[in-house]
């Protein structure tokens, strides 16, 4: 069971479902994936011991000036513009390389060889109550996110951080980066459902309709949190019942949920009684998930 | 002409609501005094191009909409492909498969991991496989009552929002230059990675909202790693500062070791959250909140005039 906490708007609670699902969930070995390698921030939360670290490398072309015959071809081949040839000198910019090695298998002169650029590092640690949790961290002044959650991902199902044979018993949880563009893409894909955190306000309806569009693209199934919920317009309810997205649970606008929120403290451990209310919320998406199987 | 970018590293920490209410006192006419020096010609870029929420306080009225190609997507010919996937290993973005259901072997491109690189196009025997120009979003020239503003709708899932994020600057930059405006006043996303570099790139002053909790601090500590790192001037202000006075004694003790100018703090204040509601700027009422966007907006302008 894989659940991506996803919301379109940044700041409205990811992290703070996330981690409270993460802690409340019983009897099941949980896998928490910090995504949003940008700004992470659940292990303030969790807070795991990191054990293990592994950097992660994206392939960019290396010119061999003895071989190379400046006929342009890598230029020509590359689409990001990361390959320019001035006279018969080959430029190579390594910041707009995308990684896909097509002017190294192009190079007539198999001039081109590759070496790995540092994009980030992936860490892995397990939380005091026995939660296996890894996070992505992008490395400051890189551009490119996409690449460091697609290799967190793969590290997730490697022996190394999930040792169970059968993955069916594991509950992964996924804390996605704000937005819509291809970090979120990339934490979406492979989801078995989305969990939207929202919040009753038109920033946080605007970008909830583009994080729905986008999992109906994608074909994920979704359920909506609303967070710091107060009196409100109806806006956000009316939506979700036009979309048919159920409403899952509802976090209430309280200035001391806020206080120890900022501290750092999970939701559950300020407000225990939402323990019940968050392995509701899991049996829920458990239901909701298996039906869109059957459909 | 100068250019102001609006960071925060973490999300919803109040970028836009800051921005709406900067937009509305460059204009505000104070009946005291009609030539006061916060008042300021500016255009507006919404560069948040994948969740673009000023529109939303600002009601702007569209003058013109473009679209926005960003980008080729591999599309393989069912007629021409003889499954033997050679594609598929080419690929370093997992993006092709070659299902192996009996009636229909050929190979599926999946749209939302294909990054356009046209490997798999070179690499094709039966060349089967074409690049498509793929329509990512849309940019938009808008009037405001408070200036014009350049924004976008990037397409959900959509690549190339650095790009997009770019174009829109350049735009607003173009107007800004012809017209002799004095400011661009840019509205940035959060993270910082690649639409927030291009977001940032070239600014002359990044103002980094943050707010005072752990997960403020921690991305404050990352914004502004991103912008020391490409050397772009940096001011902090802290919003929602008395939630957790703890938490603003850190962001204000992280300011001082970092010689970071901290302009002003902003308290918590639910008359944000209804201007909001209400689709205008903060600063339009008379709250705690508007007052002291007031002060950090003049703070701004004089630091920008005399960056020490």
């Amino acid at each position: 069971m894989r659940i991506a906490v996803a919301s379109g708007k940044g700041g409205t609670g990811k992290t703070t479902i996330a981690t409270s699902l993460a802690l409340a969930v019983e009897g099941r070995l949980v896998l928490f994936l910090d995504c949003d390698v940008e700004a992470p921030n659940a292990h303030l939360t969790l807070k795991p011991n990191f054990v293990l670290h592994q950097p992660v490398h994206r392939l960019v072309p290396r010119v061999d000036e003895v071989r190379c015959t400046g006929c342009g071809h890598c230029a020509e081949v590359c689409r990001y513009h990361a390959i320019a040839v001035i006279g018969s000198k080959v430029l190579v910019f390594p910041e707009l390389c995308h990684g896909c090695g097509s002017c190294v298998t192009n190079c007539p002169e198999a001039a081109l060889s590759e070496y790995g650029r540092l994009l980030g590092v992936l860490e892995a640690g397990s939380t005091p109550t026995g939660i296996t949790f890894i996070r992505g961290v992008l490395e400051i002044g890189e551009p490119s996110a996409t690449p460091v959650i697609r290799q967190l991902k793969k590290w997730a199902v490697t022996p190394e951080i999930c040792p169970q044979v059968s993955t069916s018993e594991t509950v992964e949880i996924r804390d996605a980066p704000p937005g819509t563009s291809c970090p979120v893409v990339e934490t979406l894909r492979g989801a078995d459902f989305a969990l939207l955190v929202s919040e009753p306000t038109p920033f946080g309806l605007h970008d909830l309709r583009l994080i729905v569009e986008l999992v109906r693209e994608m074909n994920i199934p979704a359920g909506v949190v609303v967070n710091r919920d107060m009196t409100s317009d109806g806006m956000l309810e009316r939506f979700c019942v036009d979309a048919e997205l159920p409403i899952l649970m509802r976090i209430p606008l309280e200035r001391d949920i806020g206080q120890a929120l900022a501290a750092g403290k999970p939701l559950i451990t300020v407000r225990p009684a939402y323990t019940a209310a968050f392995r509701d919320l899991f049996e829920r998406i458990q239901q909701l998930e298996s039906r869109s199987i059957v459909v | 002409m100068k250019q102001v970018v609006i960071l925060s590293g973490k999300g919803g920490t109040g970028k836009t609501s800051l921005v709406a209410a900067f937009a509305h006192l460059a204009n505000a006419h104070h009946s005291s005094d009609s030539s006061s020096a916060e008042q300021m010609r500016l255009v507006l870029v919404d560069a948040d191009v994948d969740a673009s929420n000023l529109e939303l306080v600002l009601q702007p009225r569209q003058l013109e909409a473009h679209d926005f190609i960003g980008g080729e997507l591999a599309v393989v010919d069912p007629a021409l492909c003889s499954g033997c996937g050679i594609c598929v290993t080419t690929c370093r973005f997992d993006a092709i498969s070659v299902p192996s259901a009996a009636e229909s072997v050929y190979a599926k491109v999946d749209e939302f991991a294909c990054e356009g690189c046209a490997a798999c196009v070179y690499a094709c025997p039966q060349q089967a496989i074409q690049m498509q120009p793929q329509r990512a979003g849309w940019w938009f020239r808008s009037a405001t009552p408070y200036g014009p503003l350049f924004h976008a709708a990037l397409r959900p899932g959509a690549e190339n929002s650095g790009k997009l994020v770019t174009l829109v600057k350049q735009m607003a930059r173009l107007l800004a230059l012809d017209e002799q405006y004095p400011l661009v006043l840019v509205d940035g996303p959060p993270g910082i990675g690649c639409p927030v570099i291009s977001a940032a790139a070239g600014a002359d002053l990044a103002l980094i909202v943050t707010e005072p909790s752990v997960a403020g601090l921690h991305d404050l500590e990352r914004a502004w790693g991103m912008t020391h790192h490409f050397g772009i001037p940096t001011a902090v202000t802290v919003n929602k500062a008395d939630i957790y006075p703890q938490g603003t004694h850190q962001i204000k003790r992280f300011c001082r070791e970092k010689g970071l100018p901290l302009l002003g703090a902003i308290p918590f204040d639910l008359a944000v959250t209804h201007a909001m509601v209400n689709g205008r700027p903060v600063t339009t009422v008379n709250c705690p909140a508007s007052q002291a966007i007031s002060a950090i907006w003049s703070q701004l302008l004089e630091h920008l005039e005399n960056p020490e």
